[in-house]
């Protein structure tokens, strides 16, 4: 089936379009991020720890609309009570401009550009979801926080599906012994409870990596857990693809093993393999959120919508500063997404599914 | 004597594959940089002869080949060492299995009595006003992280004050009678199983909702119909027995789930549960209690998984092996 035949039928389905939108402007939103972003992504003020969202206003008190503006922020030390305290400075008003020039940087890491959806005047901390304990700007953050927990999932697939598929293929085929002893290791990876696997495994790295290497091993730990069931069911399918008479002609001729499986038999377990691929995205999306909320995953400073979450942690951050909750609403709306858009491209691909 | 010899081939087949395990995770360990007794060696309060008994019982002089053979040994025998602040594995252990079980069985009942009948009612109002809401909330509750969903409710129980927030038991439990006892375990129960059935029921009630549906197609539930059977009596009688068997199949992965979910949960809710014992083992890298944590995890997926396999051979006795 032709993608833009598979996009047709998507769009006929208003739920699934939607989904499709709403992660086609999640990637592009991440894909170029430095533009949405108001700060950079190593931005952190540490004097302006924990901010509240700044307000942003059109209307003035003399009830005439103006162009967007905003006010900062004053920190005030509550003698009484023993906490900081932010007060908003009427003082002094902030203009906020749009497609605007701010900080440089390089889209896509190519080209050098510093324009910027939203640019906040000069010495106007304009934080839009507030900022964290570090004085990050979590707005921002959550676009460099997206490009690693979106493509996380996607880049452990691109491991693990190549190895389990051609272990359920070279398993399939052979069958015998060999069948039997690769299918045990399958099942005994698969008995492992998962999670706990996950933070084992997680938190035997040295901890003395920098973010790009701790990524990289993130992503290869989150493909070791997958590849045993996916190549269960592969090994099924091949078992039942091998019995095809024209697996007994091309072995007739005389074609090597390697060449059967890889040309022969793998290609046609095809569409399940699609089906397969969007349907499980979303659980690595998952298990990488869930290392990093318990500080296994993506290590700070770099951002990830679970390690953003990990300040969630402290009972009275999730009390006195609910906006720290954002990342968690956005990995269930993009985990959402996925899933309906998973559930329709089964059903295209699968005929005999319920319509 | 049929299903008896099936239960033993179940058994002795489990028996490799707890086997790999145990080498899987065991050099995964071992091969690490991080040296098994560095935390008992830096713990003052335990002698230099503790020391040397734990090296010798787990043979660290010796090749990890050896190591694996008396690690195993000693593990047969119910010896799994002792924690970092010198208690034993064991004794630290049980509490939290039975924790762990508490929870997930409470959660493995809840989520099948409400998915059996929201499944089975979304297939039969197939396409109604109730189906599509159905969909859409199994959709959500697929799709929201555990760790994530458990701080919303703990927001929500520090907010109303309804619930307790985190723990297992009131601070005043040991003076409580037998019955407020049951009933404080059940009101700390509450939100932690709230969360884990919300996320294992989606899934349940869509399988059901999907096989239920079906079999409704089927030819001989039409021939029952036809026949002039009341609805209630196919679908009760005739669907849902068949609709049930391949769900039951599930139960044993629902399992392996719930023990993988109930470790993020578990560790939101300071719920003193196996998953949150293994991650403070992980985190001060206590290498007795990780080992054992991950074998006894392993081992109760394993029971889980033959459970429920014997219960399918009890309802579907075409099963064989």
């Amino acid at each position: 089936m032709k993608i833009g035949e598979v996009y047709k039928k998507i769009k006929k389905d208003k739920v699934a379009f939607c989904a499709f939108i709403v992660l086609f402007l999640m990637y592009f939103a991440i894909t170029f991020a430095d533009f949405f972003a108001v700060y950079p992504n190593n931005f952190s003020d540490r004097n302006r720890a924990y901010m509240p969202p700044s307000n942003i206003y059109v209307i003035d008190k003399d009830n005439k609309i103006q162009k967007p503006y905003t006010y900062n922020y004053n920190k005030v030390f509550d003698k009484k009570n023993l906490t900081i305290r932010y007060n908003q400075d009427r003082n002094k008003k902030y203009k906020i401009k749009f497609f605007a020039k701010g900080y440089e940087y390089k889209i896509l890491g190519l080209f050098k550009s510093n324009l910027h959806l939203i640019v906040p005047e000069d010495n106007c901390a304009l934080f839009l979801l507030g900022t964290d304990i570090n004085g990050c700007d979590i707005y921002s953050r959550l676009f460099f926080g997206g490009q690693i927990s979106l493509t996380i999932g996607f880049l452990a697939l691109l491991i693990s599906f190549p190895i389990g598929a051609l272990y359920g293929g070279i398993s399939g085929y052979m069958g015998g012994v060999t069948d039997k002893i690769m299918m045990r290791i399958a099942e005994a990876i698969m008995s492992i409870p998962t999670f706990y696997l996950l933070i084992i495994l997680a938190s035997i790295l040295p901890s003395n990596m920098t973010s790009k290497q701790s990524f990289a091993l993130i992503t290869a730990i989150l493909a070791f857990i997958g590849w045993a069931g996916f190549s269960r069911v592969i090994r099924g399918m091949v078992l039942s693809i091998k019995t095809h008479d024209y697996i007994k002609a091309i072995e007739t001729i005389g074609a090597s093993r390697k060449r059967i499986i890889l040309k022969h038999i793998l290609p046609q377990t095809s569409s399940y393999v699609i089906i397969a691929l969007t349907l499980s995205v979303p659980s690595y999306i998952l298990a990488e959120s869930g290392l990093s909320f318990l500080g296994l995953g993506i290590q700070l400073p770099e951002a990830s919508w679970g390690n953003m979450l990990r300040e969630a942690q402290e009972f009275a951050n999730i009390i006195y500063r609910p906006w720290l909750l954002t990342p968690g609403f956005l990995i269930f709306i993009a985990v959402l997404s996925f899933n309906v858009l998973g559930d329709k491209i089964r059903d295209i691909f699968d005929p005999k599914a319920l319509k | 004597m049929n299903t008896l010899l099936y239960i033993i081939k179940r058994i002795i087949n489990s028996i490799p594959i707890l086997f790999i395990v145990s080498l899987i995770s065991f050099f995964l360990i071992r091969l690490s940089p991080v040296d098994p007794l560095a935390q008992m060696k830096l713990n003052p309060s335990i002698s230099q002869e503790t020391i040397d008994k734990e090296t010798k019982r787990l043979a660290l002089d010796k090749p990890v080949y050896i190591q694996y053979f008396f690690w195993a040994k000693n593990f047969i025998r119910g010896n799994m060492g002792y924690c970092t602040d010198n208690t034993k594995v064991s004794s630290k252990l049980k509490p939290r299995i039975i924790n762990t079980l508490l929870l997930s069985i409470s959660v493995i009942v809840v989520s099948w009595a409400i998915s059996l009948v929201a499944g089975v009612l979304g297939a039969v109002c197939y396409n109604s006003l109730y189906d599509k809401i159905l969909t859409i909330a199994t959709s959500c509750g697929m799709a929201i992280p555990s760790f994530f969903f458990a701080i919303l409710l703990l927001l929500f129980a520090q907010k109303t004050g309804w619930f307790p927030i985190g723990g297992l038991t009131s601070v005043n439990f040991s003076s409580m009678s037998l019955i407020s006892k049951i009933a404080d375990i059940l009101w700390h129960l509450a939100l932690p199983v709230c969360v884990l059935t919300t996320i294992s029921l989606s899934s349940i009630t869509r399988q059901i909702r999907a096989n239920m549906l079906d079999v409704l197609n089927s030819e001989y539930v039409k021939f029952a119909q036809a026949k002039g059977l009341s609805k209630t009596r196919v679908i009760m009688k005739h669907a849902l027995r068949n609709a049930v068997n391949p769900i039951i199949t599930m139960l044993g992965f629902e399992f392996a789930g719930l023990l993988s979910g109930a470790a993020l949960t578990e560790y939101v809710f300071q719920y003193p549960g196996l998953g949150k014992l293994l991650l403070e083992a992980v985190m001060i890298s206590d290498i007795n209690l990780i080992m054992a944590g991950l074998m006894i995890g392993t081992i109760m997926l394993i029971v889980g998984n033959l459970l429920a396999d014997i219960l399918l051979k009890f309802t579907d006795p075409r099963i064989g092996i």
